[in-house]
């Protein structure tokens, strides 16, 4: 019979196309609002390593101004980053399973000799080698650097697969080698195309940015004096003149993430960070109370205002609009069955049972909003893309949000999701209401 | 066999509570050609409303070929409908946006028969009525009397043991409501058992038998006399 159905249903729509294709805008924009609201807040607000979540954290403390917090807005919590002395003393504590320090920079780029030579400018995540391992970086060739390149000058580099397209072409680059800014580096690894869509290892460039261009051990940016390109804070007035007066400093700019497998290691490192806070604050450092924090990625997630509040006022106010595009869908609905009724009266007396009207009507409903989840997802993507436009109009090398120009399998199933919904919603009573209606009263009258 | 024994169907509303049939009591036999007549509102569409289980009643029982219809659920009541009744209406009712072949069809769809068997009755059922050669018009390209007669098709291609006839002819000319009513004679030889309600007394005299209704009761009706040994043994439709 569902065949038969369908073809009733469109059959039914050639009837009133005009009050047909109102249902299915309606129902369209509705879910396409919905498709725009709830990809960006799952693109913004989704854990891109959950699977992890519970062993990743970041580390934190709160070495900010006596008087006036790191976020007075939210005086509660710690700076997002460290300074250098305290990240790379909790970094040699020993106690995680993997410990990754990391800043963001950058330089030029070239590869002497090759068949582009031209210098171009590219980003660096400097890092020390756990990094990889940590965030589940797959590599394409090669690998990450030894032990040793964390502590001193080794000049050797990782490149991202778009970096190593550039400059080489795609191929595997493992042993050629490139300058970066004046120095050579020899390519020890290529990883394979990656990215953590929010960026939450290090939140301060763009919660969307893509990866940096390539990878440099902590060693050799220490030992050259590569700056920071990323985010640098700082609050007290002292001599920032020299690297080694920086590197001294109260400024924070060091990301700093750690893999604890278990709540004893947890234990042990948050233990860790309290006696090195007491040991500092005794030397004058620390002025505000004790607040040494290890988040894990989801609430690290929240506590960086990845969603912001307006993400989830937003897609209240889609469903809101959904659910009044299904209230008229109701009525237009109801409107068009009920004027259809004299028919359902002739079915009933041929033989239809109110079960068998139900799902003929029923079906119908569902195809319209199969027809409507279909322009919504239409409208989503161009939803979508404005949103893109929107968000980049302003600095257009915000590429990480091109993630919300395009729609992902969790976007479709939404518009899925949406449709039985929508069909539900709005064809659940009319389609009861036409089953019950009275035959003998419309073969009388028509 | 249909046999209905002091039914009562009541309308009520706010104001005023209107008894449709009152203490109605009627057998009619299998293979009966059945006029019913009787003045306006006085209860002979209600009493085949009934009879064709599109509304039920409050009191009374009403057995149909056997089965006491009262304690049947909607389904079943659909089913006994679809399986045992056949409808035509004054006004055809014919839906508009199906052609011939699938007006006949519908009663048959409900019954979930296969393509072959369904196509089969449907063109049969045209044929008895000389409508083969328009099986694909739409009703709006039909005369009246074609348009009754597809009606009649509907009803017959699901073989009923039961054919009621609301005013078949009450839209027709005098012609083709004579031609409607030859068509109905021919069928109930056949074996099909008719309902008839109309105004028009010189149709009802064509009828087996009369029943007269006023005020929802019996008030005159001609007795059952047993068919014709030839008749009663004549074969149905559409096999």
């Amino acid at each position: 019979m569902l065949g038969y159905y369908l073809r009733l249903a469109l059959l039914s729509f050639r009837r009133n196309p005009g009050l047909t294709a109102l249902m299915v805008v309606a129902i369209g924009v509705g879910i396409g609002v919905c498709v725009v609201s709830l990809t960006v807040f799952h693109t913004m607000s989704g854990n891109p390593i959950w699977w992890k979540s519970d062993r990743l954290f970041a580390v934190t403390m709160d070495s900010w101004d006596a008087n006036i917090p790191a976020d007075p807005e939210r005086p509660q919590l710690p700076p997002d980053q460290l300074t250098y002395r305290d990240a790379t003393y909790l970094h040699r504590s020993g106690i995680p399973q993997r410990s990754v320090i990391m800043y963001r920079s950058g330089g030029v780029v070239s590869v002497p000799g090759g068949a582009d030579p031209r210098p171009r400018p590219a980003t660096a995540r400097v890092t020390t080698r756990d990094f990889f391992a940590m965030f589940e970086v797959p590599f394409k060739y090669g690998g990450t650097w030894n032990t040793a390149a964390d502590e001193s000058l080794e000049p050797v580099i990782v490149l991202t697969d778009p970096m190593n397209q550039k400059l080489f072409g795609g191929e595997n680059s493992v042993g050629r080698t490139l300058r970066w800014n004046d120095r050579e580096f020899r390519v020890i690894g290529v990883t394979a195309p990656w990215e953590a869509r929010p960026r939450y290892y290090d939140l301060n460039n763009g919660h969307f940015d893509p990866p940096e261009d390539v990878f440099i051990p902590w060693g050799a940016a220490i030992a050259l004096d590569l700056d920071s390109a990323g985010s640098t804070n700082c609050w007290k007035s002292e001599d920032l003149s020299t690297r080694e007066a920086f590197l001294n400093s109260e400024c924070v700019w060091i990301q700093m993430w750690v893999e604890l497998p278990d709540a004893e290691s947890r234990a042990r490192m948050q233990s860790y960070m309290d006696a090195y806070w007491a040991q500092q604050r005794a030397g004058g450092r620390f002025p505000r109370p004790r607040n040494n924090r290890l988040t894990n990625v989801d609430q690290w997630l929240v506590d960086q205002r990845v969603v912001s509040n307006d993400n989830r006022v937003l897609v209240g106010l889609a469903f809101a609009f959904l659910a009044v595009c299904l209230i008229n869908t109701v009525g237009l609905l109801l409107a068009k069955f009920l004027n259809a009724a004299p028919i359902a009266g002739i079915r009933r007396a041929l033989g239809a049972s109110r079960r068998a009207l139900f799902a003929q009507h029923f079906i119908e409903v569902g195809v319209v909003a199969a027809a409507g989840a279909l322009l919504g997802l239409g409208l989503g993507a161009l939803g979508l893309y404005a949103v893109r436009i929107l968000y980049t109009s302003e600095n257009p090398n915000r590429a990480g949000y091109e993630a919300l120009g395009h729609f992902d399998v969790v976007s479709i199933l939404w518009a899925a999701a949406l449709a039985v919904i929508a069909a539900v919603a709005a064809g659940l009573y009319p389609a009861w209401r036409i089953g019950r209606v009275e035959p003998a009263v419309y073969l009388k009258n028509q | 066999m249909l046999d209905m024994q002091h039914i009562s169907k009541v309308y009520r509303s706010d104001l005023v509570e209107t008894h449709a049939l009152r203490d109605f009591s009627l057998t009619v036999h299998a293979g009966e050609f059945v006029a019913v007549t009787g003045p306006s509102g006085s209860g002979k569409t209600t009493f085949l409303n009934v009879a064709g289980l599109l509304e039920t009643f409050h009191t009374g029982r009403y057995l149909l070929d056997g089965s006491d219809v009262s304690k049947l659920s909607d389904d079943e009541r659909s089913r006994l409908r679809n399986e045992k009744i056949g409808f035509i209406f004054q006004g055809f009712n014919l839906i508009p946006d199906l052609d011939i072949y699938d007006n006949v069809d519908v009663p048959l769809r409900y019954r979930r028969m296969n393509r072959a068997e369904r196509h089969e009755r449907i063109t049969s059922a045209l044929e008895l009525v000389g409508l083969a050669s328009r099986m694909h018009h739409m009703p709006s390209q039909l005369s009246g009397g074609q348009q009754q007669r597809a009606a009649i098709a509907r009803a017959l291609a699901g073989d009923p043991k039961f054919l009621l006839a609301d005013e078949p002819t009450g839209n027709l000319d005098s012609l083709m409501a004579r031609q409607v009513l030859d068509l109905l004679e021919q069928i109930n030889e056949m074996g099909t058992t008719i309902i008839m309600v109309t105004h028009d007394l010189e149709l009802a005299r064509r009828a087996h038998r009369n029943v007269h209704i006023v005020d929802g009761q019996i008030s005159d009706f001609r007795a059952y006399e047993p068919l014709p040994e030839a008749v009663a043994a004549a074969g149905t439709i559409g096999r």
